[in-house]
């Protein structure tokens, strides 16, 4: 299983080695430096990535595929959009030169200079200006080079965005409005460049979040954040840039939001997560049911908000165990959201406490990532924990 | 003036001492102090400019010299020790920039206040901090400065406020400390300083408000290396005269590659301030020769020819140095003793970062609040419990 993610690492650096030579990116490095593989020493052990990636199968009902990782995914979903709606643009520090994570390579070229373009540092701005140029009827698509930056615009986003429809009795909205941000950890990104905000936004009506666990679901996901009438968030997994590759179809397609997934079904333990993580917890099914002959169903949220309470709670009914896991500090986190919704609508059906395994309560550390992801022993912990509660 | 000179700069003299034995068979026949003709800084709402003769002594200039030095090559040896993976994370290179941190450390004293963004390495090192903390820092060792919690971005030291990774976030702190300054009426001030990219974020312009209105002995400093991560000053401002985009603020254009011309207009900014004629800005024409991080290569948004061309004709340290050699103020010798000093302080300092251990696992929840006796922190679940001290 790890050796299939290192193949995919593998096979990413080399293409990456051909095409930074004139690229100039700061996050390609990033990643290409990111889940080094090699077991020749403690150090670089110790970067080894700490998650399996599974891929979606392929899909048969969009029409032709291609093989893309993440970041390709997004960027066609973009190619997409930009050629089916005149009024899209593009815009976000360094997108024209195709973006730190080249999210938006070639877009620029093709669609000019005038729709996809560079804005100032200035991430309030972005946000501001996106919100009056999607009011005003564009289909405004705002990149914020990190979700770690995504504060300074957050004023933007949860008083003016999330709030117009509803303080002008529906006459104004900006529901045009796409925010699409790296998102969590990647190895070595440190305090400002690993964090999984979702939770504060979650605890904002009016906007919706998205994060997608791979290139099939991002570029559907995607494409129906930027369709949605409300405005979205869109958080990029910036860890699977690379390390994830699917078949991806070429056309336009659309995943509902507001959906969760039962990705593997289950008896014994419902799992539930989103992005990377949703990898994580397939590997811990796969051992449960190996060491302990649990069955776990995996349930992938993919919607923060408006979150699909329905396939949790009916999964729960049937399992009657709940675990949660995200990157972010478990305090606060959306898991507690999920976890006490579940605990109101199912208290009966439930065989041990809900359980939460994500970050420390600590600012993301720097050379303790390690130890601070809630990798798949911690998960693993927590299910024996309530199979024997 | 010259007595205004920082004690760091005289510590870093006392530190060359071997290059000052080379010298003291010849010593009489240096010239000890000679007058430098620079550059003139375009002035905005200034009536008075900086002077365009200045003098530097020779003992001066080899201060000057070492310092720069010393930042170069531990730059470089960073990048080094990033592309062997013995650095990780995120990494902002300073060389090409030396003469701003040496020439804005030259006029001000070791009690005024300074504060940065994440481009820190150089000024951790002119506030103080020794190369083998700011190395063992960057490797995320015990022997850090910041105990390997921080890593490149995130280094202080007494009176240096770091060290901060949101772009433009530090200004407004800038401007608190020059608050506190103020307010206990100790005539210190507090340079703040910020990029190119950072000028244009909203809280700027607030704090130029705030800072104009109550007259805050705070030192603007602008640091324009011409490109905010990738993209060139003219396609990211609407004025690039960053010097006057203070508006009410008076503002300075300085060389930033002259040591000297950084070193007379910090001095001139300095004396404003304490005149208590409130804020002032300046802006240092400077050049990275790296990319904006390390995993930026730096070529494709500016020509490989750009970055020569700099180098050869501009770059700050050979300007020192010719002016050194040209006035007859120090021989070639004896800066290659320097030279050799800087390299084995730069390569003990690595020795030290790739073989210092790495901070013990209690750290990863220590330093999150005052507190005592300590706290428990939740960890990645609801019950499990690890302490946090301060």
């Amino acid at each position: 299983m790890a050796a299939a993610v290192r193949f995919f690492i593998r096979g990413a650096n080399s293409r990456l080695s051909v095409g930074t030579g004139t690229s100039g990116s700061l996050g390609a490095a990033l990643l290409k430096l990111s889940p080094s593989c090699s077991s020749r020493s403690k150090t670089q052990r110790r970067h080894a990535a700490h998650f399996t990636y599974q891929p979606d199968p392929v899909p048969t009902q969009y029409g032709e595929t291609q093989k893309m990782n993440l970041f390709q995914s997004i960027t066609s979903a973009l190619d997409n959009t930009l050629s089916s709606d005149p009024t899209a643009v593009i815009f976000g520090e360094d997108v024209a030169f195709g973006g730190v994570f080249r999210c938006t390579v070639g877009l620029r070229d093709k669609y000019g200079k005038d729709r996809v373009f560079n804005t100032p540092l200035c991430e309030q701005g972005i946000v501001g200006f996106g919100i009056g140029a999607a009011v005003a009827g564009a289909t405004a698509i705002a990149e914020i080079q990190f979700a770690d930056y995504i504060f300074p615009a957050f004023d933007q986003i949860v008083n003016e965005a999330a709030k117009y429809r509803y303080r002008s009795g529906n006459l104004f909205d900006c529901g045009n409005l796409t925010i699409r941000a790296p998102w969590g950890c990647v190895g070595h990104g440190s305090l400002y460049h690993s964090q999984s905000p979702e939770a504060f936004f979650a605890h904002c009506p009016g906007i919706k979040v998205v994060i997608p666990r791979g290139p099939m679901q991002a570029k559907g996901l995607l494409l129906s954040c930027i369709t949605d009438q409300n405005p979205c968030i869109f958080f990029e997994p910036k860890i699977l840039y690379r390390a994830a590759v699917e078949q991806v179809p070429v056309e336009s397609y659309t995943i509902p939001l507001s959906e969760a997934e039962i990705l593997q079904e289950g008896s014994d333990v419902t799992l539930v997560a989103w992005g990377t993580q949703i990898h994580v917890l397939r590997e811990v099914s796969d051992m449960a049911q190996e060491k302990l002959g649990v069955s776990c169903e995996v349930i992938d949220l993919k919607t923060i908000l408006p979150w699909d309470v329905e396939t949790v709670c009916k999964s729960v009914v049937k399992t009657g165990r709940l675990l949660v896991s995200h990157e972010a500090p478990v305090t606060g986190g959306f898991a507690a959201e999920i976890s006490s919704t579940v605990q109101e609508e199912c208290f009966l059906n439930l065989e041990a406490p809900i359980s939460r395994v994500c970050g420390y309560d600590t600012p993301f550390p720097h050379i303790f990532e390690p130890f601070y992801i809630p990798d798949k022993w911690k998960c693993f912990e927590a299910i024996k924990r309530m199979i024997n509660y | 003036m010259l007595t205004n000179i920082s004690s760091l700069l005289r510590a870093c003299a006392q530190k060359s001492g071997a290059a000052a034995a080379v010298s003291v068979r010849s010593y009489s026949d240096f010239t000890t102090q000679a007058t430098f003709e620079i550059k003139k800084c375009d002035l905005h709402k200034l009536d008075e400019a900086p002077a365009t003769e200045v003098v530097m002594t020779r003992e001066e200039g080899l201060k000057y010299y070492h310092i720069m030095q010393t930042i170069r090559r531990m730059e470089l040896k960073a990048d080094q020790l990033y592309k062997q993976k013995i650095i990780r994370g995120f990494c902002h290179l300073y060389d090409g920039q030396e003469a701003c941190a040496v020439g804005i450390e030259a006029s001000i004293n070791m009690s005024d206040h300074l504060i940065t963004a994440y481009r820190a390495h150089g000024y951790t090192y002119t506030r103080g901090g020794t190369v083998k903390k700011i190395m063992a820092e960057l490797t995320g060792r015990r022997g850090g400065i910041a105990k390997g919690k921080g890593g490149s971005m995130h280094m202080y030291c007494k009176n240096f406020y770091g060290g901060n990774g949101i772009v433009g976030a530090q200004v407004p702190l800038g401007a608190g400390v020059a608050l506190a300054c103020k307010y206990q009426g100790n005539n210190e001030l507090c340079v703040c300083l910020y990029g190119d990219g950072a000028a244009n974020q909203g809280q700027i312009f607030e704090t130029y408000n705030m800072a104009s209105l109550w007259k805050l002995p705070v030192i603007f400093i602008c640091e324009n290396n011409r490109y905010g991560m990738g993209t060139s000053v003219e396609r990211a401002a609407a004025s690039t005269d960053y010097y006057k985009r203070g508006e009410f603020i008076p503002g300075l254009r300085v060389d930033g590659m002259d040591v000297l011309c950084v070193r007379e207009a910090t001095r001139f900014a300095a004396e404003h301030c304490r005149s208590g004629k409130g804020p002032i800005l300046m802006e240092l024409q400077t050049y990275r020769y790296h990319g904006h991080s390390m995993s930026d290569p730096g070529i494709s948004y500016r020509t490989r020819e750009e970055i020569q061309e700099v180098r050869s004709k501009s770059d700050p340290i050979s300007l020192l140095k010719d002016r050194l050699l040209s006035n007859n103020m120090a021989s070639v010798e004896e800066l290659k003793v320097i030279d050799v000093e800087v390299r084995k302080e730069i390569e003990d300092a690595a020795q030290f970062a790739t073989t210092d251990p790495e901070p013990p696992l209690d750290e990863l929840c220590n330093h999150m609040f005052s507190n005592n006796p300590p706290v428990e922190v939740r960890g990645t679940n609801p019950w499990a419990k690890l302490k946090s001290v301060s």
